[in-house]
């Protein structure tokens, strides 16, 4: 397996939806190509580190704010 | 609006299907429900995609009183949540383009870049590299990266990842084939990567 290959079937791997046989020869692979480890490590990182930090809150007092506003709305039938 | 297609497998009702049925019966309290169950998520989705706080703001009211005025047309064989989803997409990305006259933005457009799709940086990272920075340090550069990816990236990679939609209710929700968006999420995880490995690789003997 090519690094290419490797590569385009990283998202399946990272998503957990290969064949047995395809994990075997992914993890075949991995022993014998570092920056393939690399590459699989550090984009595994990159979707924890972005699903792990809330990088756009909604503070408590916008939050009421926009909830009232909707709901004042609602209420009078939109 | 395209139909919503049922979701292959679903055979027990979603709890918010009992939700939407008070509210089409009249019980606006029941809505309220439904809007503290999802307004963060439609702000955080509607950020992601406008990068406009002010936007996102009159996005998430939008799209609230619209999927509420447009109840009757919610058939229930999706989830509520995705088909509000899609409405803060559409509503999001009309307020990108007003930001952005005369510029193309769709998330149609297949964004020719080859950013990522071959790693370059292939230096490791350092273990928990976020712990070099503070929560607003780390916070920023989170978003300063993603700010960088094409908003045809950039939505995908916010439903599929962060929110937790699967590739098929990612698909649905933005009209794209699935093929498509998984072509989008390789490159966008990618393009984050490697942007990311900027501030997160590992240092050299020395370096701080």
């Amino acid at each position: 397996m090519t690094c290419a290959e490797f590569l385009a079937l990283l998202d399946d791997l990272i998503d957990d939806s290969v064949s047995v046989g395809m994990r075997a020869e992914l993890q075949e692979h991995l022993r014998g190509c570092e920056h393939c480890v690399v590459t699989l490590n550090t984009t595994r990182k990159t979707i924890e580190i972005y699903r792990s930090h809330e990088i756009y809150d909604l503070p408590a007092g916008l939050r009421e704010r926009l909830h009232k506003a909707i709901m004042d709305r609602c209420k009078k039938g939109c | 609006m395209a139909t919503i297609q049922p979701i292959a497998g679903e055979l027990e009702p979603h709890p918010d299907v009992a939700l939407v049925e008070r509210v089409r019966g009249g019980d606006v309290s029941a809505y309220d429900t439904l809007v503290r169950k999802y307004d963060r998520q439609i702000f955080r989705i509607a950020q992601h995609i406008t990068q406009n706080r002010e936007d996102a703001e009159d996005v998430m009211q939008d799209a609230f009183l619209k999927a509420y005025e447009k109840l009757d047309q919610f058939q229930g064989n999706s989830k509520f949540y995705t088909w509000l989803v899609r409405i803060a997409v559409n509503e999001s990305l009309m307020r990108l383009r007003k930001r952005r006259t005369g510029k193309m933005v769709s998330i149609d457009e297949d964004v020719e870049t080859e950013e990522g799709s071959v790693p370059r940086d292939l230096a490791d990272w350092a273990p928990d590299p976020e712990q070099n920075y503070s929560q607003s340090e780390l916070a920023e550069i989170l978003r300063k990266t993603i700010q960088g990816l094409p908003p045809g990236f950039r939505v995908v990679f916010a439903l599929r990842d962060v929110e937790g939609l699967s590739t098929e209710e990612t698909a649905e929700t933005l009209g794209l084939s699935i093929p498509a968006v998984k072509s989008r999420l390789l490159r966008a995880r990618l393009q984050l990567r490697e942007r990311l490995s900027r501030y997160f690789r590992r240092k050299k003997g020395g370096e701080k």
